[in-house]
Parts: structure tokens; sequence; C-alpha cells
């Protein structure tokens, strides 16, 4: 049986017709074709699929679709707005934050939720937030001082304009 | 020449806003219309005969379109799973792995069946209607059990379960432990682990009947490699083949080689007629994905009571799984590098490979360096401890000196092993820590500091190298082509997924053409526009691929030069090249810029018998290997009542020789090093002893570090160049994971010396150090009554 609903991601409404036992992140990546949520498991170890549900991080494997029925969601592919980057994915580009990339998504959304409590925290609290999500390739040393990094930006000056972004991609 | 002003700088990646704002792209993120999706069923026993296969419920589910068993695709496969055997002439027996199971299944998670239905979830429904009757049969797992001469074989029918058991070695072993004032002998265990890239394994293929095309996307790191096997195995000319790898989240090793599914989803396409899709679930590439390490070695080093080693004997035992897969035999590669940063010429390194009813096991980041590392690193650690030498001393008393070859005779490039070690010494404050030590000891504290002065052999693999074994190079690509208006467009036969390579490539060919970074595009992993490759993987990347474009782009600037000197109407000797401008010595005021020559090169007036365009094509094979090294030095307290590890430093200087992006360069140790923290502290895939079956089957059951577990890891460098490529550049990619395990346990075994614990094996998880703790407590407590 399938049931009907309705979402709004990144500032879009979006109607479906979806299976009771359809997950959030095959929702996201199947019905409303947003593939920048990424899946690393099958148990919620990774963090990987996290995303915000009204301004919340949640791991969207640990969600039905049909939960969120109503709910404001937020991805990877809404944090960028007109053209310029987020403080986060910016800094995560600043501080060699990924390698690969594939947990990428789920760290910057983990980590956004993580600013929006506590602006300013310590390397303690930054690893304490982010201990719901892995990452294979980093050591995670650069991933901390990314978020350090974000933390400072947003803290103070406003986010840099496209044209400054390039003009600092030779540091 | 240019003058560099790209190389050694600290480039943003390029790669990098795609991944950031969610538009990267990997397999699973594409779609193709009429796409089939693909379930495998697969053995949950160790070891089974596969008595009947009923398809019928399966077939009859929802969205079912077919179901297939390994009859389906006889004719449809050719031969079986390759295998190369280059560091194994002494192999004893072919071991065939069939691209899925017909008669046996001989590992937890080898395929049986396949199913392709419409939608992924219909699949995963219809793959457990599949009824399969299993006849158990006794599983080998452990061991030492599957080398005695009654235990049960791995395939029905081998005669013994060893795959390959060969010795190598040099100068007089015999004599060297006869003289020696001691000997140390310790068995070392290198527990089995996964892996796991973020990304699991994904593949998306569509075979084109009459035009017999086959176009496959996978998550692989050899995509070239992929081709070939399929061309082998299918008889699709090569030329009607192309694999592309794209967005690859991770590798380490699993993605080195061509999996069954790979082979099966192409199969099941031509079958079906539809493209089919697959995308590995996490407890799935926990079964089928291989794994790396499961070895043990006994070693023993002879040494004189001055610290001077003498002779060291290693016995390996590499646990194959139940196939010995494509490049299992690098795990003995260990045989290599046995001796590490020490001059030692009497060695004897015998390696055994042994069969086992578990997943095959395969390269994982450094194969069979990180192993022969920690067991070098551990006996020089347990002399010194067995003479009552400091460690630092010891290592530098046994130090290689350069011009160096090993006891097998390879050369080593370049290094300097005792600078790297000073300069760690110093970072992390040696001196100190010791009187700090002796003073918290004296407190009962258990601090500990641990040593890992590693070296690594890779620039896998020169023709003079590999010539010996089988007439193999493994070289690698570049085509560089630049365009009219002077931008250009570099393709590499690498394949990365996380390295980088995009970036740095433009980093070299940027500063070698003179040319604006941006003006540079990087393409590699489309087997439809790139050279032939190798492939990304044993830190061979920079060493191998990078010179390749740095050879092509001279021989650009070389054709430009000819053209240059036509255009500024003087003799080719005398035009120079600087900083992207070609003019006449002495006239740098009247230039031309490498892209109005790239311009006239694709226009009338050239030179006579010159031909349009400027391109050129490298197939690079270095004239040998290249050994990076460094010193990695770990502080670690112990809390004796709990068996806790607090990492609480860790230094890491290496010597990667010349750095195209130390941003890059940091990355990748720092990752590497994690990796090996994880090894040391963390993780371990067990098997149940009986049945073969995984029990560590979920990332529930598997510890992978996460941002609580890796401290701060502090990296610097040494620059020593290397002399065996035009960049002077080592690799680096596996240099963290190779140097950290020991630095990890020596650290740990410092710590609990006081307790007389002179070793601790991997995982030493909280568990098993309370549990030795406890042992070494009670036995002093019972020497003390004795005593008494």
């Amino acid at each position: 049986m399938k049931h009907k609903v309705s979402t709004t991601v990144n500032g879009s409404r979006h109607e479906h017709e979806v299976e009771s036992r359809l997950l959030l992140v095959h929702y996201l990546r199947d019905e409303v074709g947003l593939t920048g949520t990424h899946i690393g498991c099958d148990t919620s170890q990774c963090g990987a699929c996290t995303i915000l549900v009204d301004g919340k991080a949640v791991k969207s494997c640990t969600m039905f679709a049909v939960q969120a029925e109503g709910k404001e969601l937020t991805t990877i592919e809404g944090m960028a707005k007109d053209g310029v980057l987020h403080p986060l994915q910016q800094a995560f580009w600043d501080e060699h934050g990924l390698q690969c990339g594939y947990c990428t998504p789920g760290f910057i959304m983990a980590a956004a939720y993580l600013l929006s409590q506590n602006p300013n925290p310590t390397e303690d609290e930054i690893r304490r937030g982010l201990e719901g999500n892995l990452c294979r390739c980093t050591g995670y040393v650069n991933i901390v001082k990314s978020v350090q990094a974000a933390a400072k930006t947003m803290g103070g000056a406003k986010a840099k304009t496209g044209e400054q972004q390039a003009a600092t991609r030779r540091a | 020449m240019a003058v560099t002003t790209m190389i050694g700088a600290k480039i943003h990646r390029r790669e990098d806003p795609r991944l950031i704002t969610g538009r990267g792209r990997y397999v699973d993120d594409m779609k193709l219309n009429g796409m089939l999706h693909v379930g495998f069923v697969r053995s949950p026993y160790g070891h089974a005969r596969i008595r009947s296969i009923d398809v019928t419920d399966a077939a009859k589910a929802p969205g079912v379109v077919a179901v297939y068993t390994a009859r389906d695709f006889e004719g449809l496969l050719q031969g079986e799973m390759p295998v190369t055997i280059s560091f194994v002439p002494d192999k004893k027996q072919p071991i065939g792995w069939a691209f899925i199971a017909k008669d046996e299944a001989r590992y937890h998670g080898e395929i049986v069946a396949v199913v392709l239905a419409r939608e992924k979830s219909q699949a995963a429904d219809a793959t457990a209607l599949v009824s399969v009757d299993f006849e158990p049969l006794p599983a080998v797992v452990d061991l030492d059990k599957a080398v005695e001469s009654k235990s049960p074989t791995a395939h029905t029918g081998i005669p013994d379960n060893v795959a390959w058991d060969m010795t190598v070695g040099a100068g007089d072993v015999d004599a060297a432990f006869a003289d020696a004032d001691v000997v140390v002998k310790q068995r070392i265990l290198q527990q089995r682990l996964f892996p796991i890239a973020m990304e699991g394994r994904a593949v998306l293929v569509e075979y084109v009947p009459f035009d017999n095309r086959l176009t496959m996307w996978t998550s692989s790191q050899v995509p070239h490699w992929v081709r070939l096997c399929l061309t082998l195995a299918m008889g699709i000319p090569e030329s009607n083949i192309r694999i592309v790898a794209p967005d690859v989240g991770g590798g380490f090793g699993s993605k080195i080689h061509i999996y069954p599914e790979e082979y099966l989803a192409a199969a099941a396409s031509k079958l079906s007629g539809r493209p089919i899709k697959w995308t590995e679930g996490r407890s799935e590439n926990l079964q089928a994905t291989h794994h790396g390490r499961a070895q043990i070695f006994d070693i023993e080093i002879a040494a004189k009571k001055d610290g001077t080693l003498l002779g060291y004997k290693v016995r390996q035992y590499v646990d194959t799984g139940a196939y010995v897969s494509v490049f299992s035999s690098f795990q003995c590669s260990a045989y290599a590098i046995a001796e590490g940063a020490y001059d030692l010429k009497n060695v004897k390194f015998q390696t055994v490979g042994i069969l086992t009813n578990t997943t095959p096991t395969d390269a994982y980041r450094g194969a069979g360096r990180p192993e022969a590392t920690h067991a070098i690193e551990r006996g020089i650690d347990l002399v010194a401890r067995e003479i009552g030498m400091d460690p630092v001393e010891i290592r530098r008393k046994n130090f290689s000196k350069f011009p160096h070859s090993n006891y097998l005779g390879f050369a080593y490039d370049t290094g300097d092993y005792d600078k790297a070690l000073t300069k760690a010494l110093a970072t992390v404050g040696y001196d100190a820590f010791r009187q700090q030590q002796k003073e918290l000891r004296a407190k009962g504290r258990y601090l500990g500091i641990g040593l890992s002065t590693w070296i690594e052999v890779c620039g896998f693999g020169p023709s003079a190298v590999t010539a010996a074994n089988e007439p193999l190079a493994l070289v690698e690509s570049s085509s560089v082509r630049l365009h009219p208006t002077g931008s250009a467009t570099v393709y590499v036969g690498t394949s990365p997924h996380g390295q980088g390579h995009a970036t740095t490539f433009a980093q070299i060919a940027a500063d070698t053409l003179g040319l604006p970074y941006d003006a540079i595009d990087v393409r590699t992993s489309d087997t439809g526009d790139t050279p032939f490759g190798y492939g990304t993987y044993g830190s061979r990347s920079l060493h191998v691929g990078g010179s390749a474009v740095l050879m092509s782009c001279r021989k650009v600037v070389d054709k430009a030069r000819k053209l240059a000197a036509h255009m500024l109407e003087a003799s080719e000797e005398d035009v120079a090249f600087d900083q992207g401008r070609f003019y006449v010595k002495g006239s740098p005021d009247k230039a031309k810029t490498m892209g109005e020559v790239a311009f006239a090169a694709h226009r009338d007036n050239l030179p006579e018998g010159m031909e349009h365009g400027l391109e050129a094509v490298t197939y690079y094979d270095p004239p040998d290997l290249s050994w990076p090294f460094g010193t990695h030095i770990c502080v670690v307290e112990v809390d004796p009542e709990t068996g806790a590890v607090d990492l609480q430093r860790y230094v890491a200087i290496d010597d990667c020789g010349n750095v195209i992006n130390p941003m890059i360069v940091e990355g990748q140790v720092q990752g590497g090093v994690a990796q090996g923290i994880a090894q040391a502290l963390f993780e371990e895939v067990i098997h149940d002893a009986e049945t073969g079956q995984l029990r560590t089957g979920t990332l529930l059951d598997y510890s992978i570090p996460g941002t609580g577990e890796i401290p701060v890891i502090e990296c610097d460098r040494t620059i020593t160049p290397s002399t065996t490529n035009p960049l002077g550049a080592k690799g680096i990619g596996e240099a963290g994971t190779i140097a950290a395990s020991p630095a990890v346990i020596n650290a740990i075994c410092d710590a609990l010396s006081p307790l007389g614990i002179k070793h601790v094996d991997m995982p030493a998880s909280p568990d098993r150090l309370w549990k030795q703790i406890q042992e070494a407590r009670a036995h002093a407590n019972g020497s003390k009554e004795a005593h008494q």
C-alpha cells in the first residue's frame, strides 16, 4: 500500500506516493532525485546520510519517508545559496577536509547542526558533536579544522562572494 | 625552463566544489532507462555443497524479470577469476575461482544465484525466496589447524590447504644465529581487517546487442584492468568496451581488481538485454569485498649485546581465504622490505599461503609492507628490551647507510633515516618525555613512547625490477593535447579515488607547459578517452603516473620550441622557454606564448615537414622503484584498571622526496595513520571457528574509529628527492598505515614494561590489555610469593 507524503526539501515542495517501508534517504535519492545524500552502511553507524529535519541533524536512514510528512528537509544541495558556498563548504575546501568526498555531505550537515547549537565549540565539543559520522580517508584532523574555521567565519565576517571564493583557490 | 610556481604549492583541490555541494557522481547516483536491479544470493555457510537450487518462488515474485544460476552463465563467461602470481613463483597448486559457485560454496558470501528485478527492493525481496539446498561441510578457519595433516580441506578434493610456500634469503643466517649474544623470538598476529571504503562497490552496466558494445560504470581503482578482464571473459573486443570509474568513494586496495559481481552484472545485461545496476550494501560489502592482512608472523632476531643486529628469520603465514585473489600475492611483498631501515644482510623469509573457508584476502592499504614493518619494528624493540638499550639508540646503531642495497639486492634510491628520526625526537621532546615517564611511573602511572622508523617500497613497477619474474611492467601513461586557444587536456591512465590527481597533475602540467593552472584539464578513469594505464594503488600514481604527465608535457614543449623558432625566425637552439614564453635568447621582449604557439600549430605556415597540432603520449617505465621513509612517534597512557589506551600524541615525520602539493601529502599521511591506529587498537574481523560464518557482519560489530578515537596527528617532513623519477617524488599514500601500528603498539609495550609485558597483539583493545595486565600482576605476585 502506498502513502502520500509531502515535504519541503531545500525550500521546494514535493509530493509523492511511497511505500510504507521506504526510508527517508531512499526517498531523497530515488524519488526527489537529490543524490548528494549518501549511504555508507545499513546499520545507522556511518552518518553519510545525515540531513537536517526541521533544522535538526538526523541520519536519514533512521526515518521512514512517511515520517517526514510536513517536515522541512535540508540536504547538502540546499547549503550553497545564490552561487555562494556555505561557510562550512568553503571551510572543508580550504582546510582539505575531504578526500574521496563520500562522507562529506553527512559531515557538513552534522556540523551545520552542531554550529547552530554551539557557534563557538571547542575542539573536544566538535569531536563529540561529530562522533556519529565516519570518515575513512582523512583521519578527521582536517575535518575538525574545517569546522573550527567555519565557526570562525560564521561568527565573524559574512560569507565570501563567488568572486572572492575564486580568488582563494590559490592560497 | 619554466620557473616553478605551482609545483610545491598548497593549491585548493579542484575536485572539491562538486563534492562539497552534493554534485559528485558516484555510480549509485546514476540511472539508465529500462535498468534492472540485481540481487545476489550468497552462501550463508563457510563451506557447503550445493545440492540443488529452486528458483520457482523467486521467479514469480513481484517485479522479478529473471533468476540465473551458474548454468546460465556457461558459455557467456569464459575461464575463471584471474590471479597474478608474480610474487609467488613456488605456488603449489592452482586454485580455480569461478565467477559463480556451482557445486560447492567456499566462503560465507560466495554468490550462488542472481536475481534481476525492476526495483532494488524487489530484487532484495526475491533473493530471500531462492531456495538453495546446502549441505554444510567442515570449514577450515584456523591457520594453525589448517596446516595439520588431518585438517579438512577448504576445497573438496585438494591435497592440502597450502596455496604457496616460498622461501627467499641471503647471507649466512645460521652463522649469524650461532654468533649471537641474544636471540629474540616472537609470534606476532596481523588480525584480519575490512578495508571499508565509505562507498561500497557499485556497478551500472549496459550491453547493447547487435552493436556488441558494453559500457560499465564501476567503483574501481583500475578501469583499464576491468576492461582487459571483461574482454578476456566475454570475448567482446576491447575497443567495444568502455569502463568508467566516476567519482569513487575510497578504495584502500579493495577496488584494485575485478570482482565476480562485475563479471556477472555484465553477463546479466547481455542475457537480459537490459541495463543492470548493483549497489553493494554495507553488510554485503563485509562478506563480499576482499579482506586485508589476516596473517601470522613468527620472527627470530639474532643480535650482539651492543645492539648490532646479526640475523633475521621470518615465517609469514597468509590466510588467503577461500581463493588466491588477484593481487593476494602483494601480501608476500613483505619479504621485499623485511629488514626495514636496518642494515641486515643475513635474512631468511618464508611465506606460506593457506586456504581457508573465509572471504578471500587481498591488498589493503600497504599490502605486505605494514605487516613487514610491524614485525621488524616490534622485533627491534624486543631486542632493545632484552639487552637494556634505548629504542632510539639501537635504531641509530643499525640504520642502513647510503648508497644501500638490501638483502635481496634491491638498490634503494635515496634515504637519510637519522634525519627524520632526529626531527621526530625533537618534535616530540623525547628526553623530556623519558624524564616525565620516570616521575609518573613512580606514582603508578603507565606512560609509554613508541617509535616506528619505517621504510616503504613503492613506484610499482619498473620493467627492470619485474622482468625477473614475468614480462609485466606496471608502466603508467599520459596523453597531453593542447587546444588552439591555449588550453590543454591531460589524459592519464591512473584512476584516483580521493588522491586529488586532477589537482596535482594539473600543477605539474601547468608548470611544465607554462600555461595557467586554470587552462589545464585532467581527465582520468574513462577507458573511452584515456590511454591504457594500470590504475591507482601501491603509492605509485605520482612516481609513475605523474612522471608520465611530466614527460608528455616536455615532449609538447620540444615541438612547441621548434614551431616558436620558426615563428621568431630563429634557430631552435637560440630559443629560450621561460614561464610559458618562447623568445630568442637575449631578447625576452619579443616573445611568443605557449598559447600563441598552440594557435599557430593549428594553422598554415608550419615549418616544412611539421604536422599540425601539439600533442604527445608517454608510457613511462621508471628505471627503478622508490623507497620513502620516516619516523613516527606515539605517546600513550594505559589505564591499568580498565586496559584503556589514551593516545596522547602522535608525531609523523615523513620523507616522500619532492612534494607537489603539501596539503594533499599531509592529508594522505593523516588518513593513513588513522587506519594504522584503527588496526592497532580497534578493528578485527572474526569468523566462527567451526562454521566459517562471519561474526563481525555489520558495522555494529566492527569498530571503525571515529572523531573521538583519532588524536591530532602532527605532521612534518624531511625532503630527500628520489633519483628514480624525473619529479624526484616518492609515494606517500600508504606511509601512514605502514608506520602507525608499530608506533602505537611499541608505545603500549613501553608503557606496560614495568609489569614485565613485552609484547601485545592487535587490536590492543581494553579487554585484551586488561587480561594481560591481570596475568602479569598475578605472575609478579606469584613470583614474589615463591621467593618468600
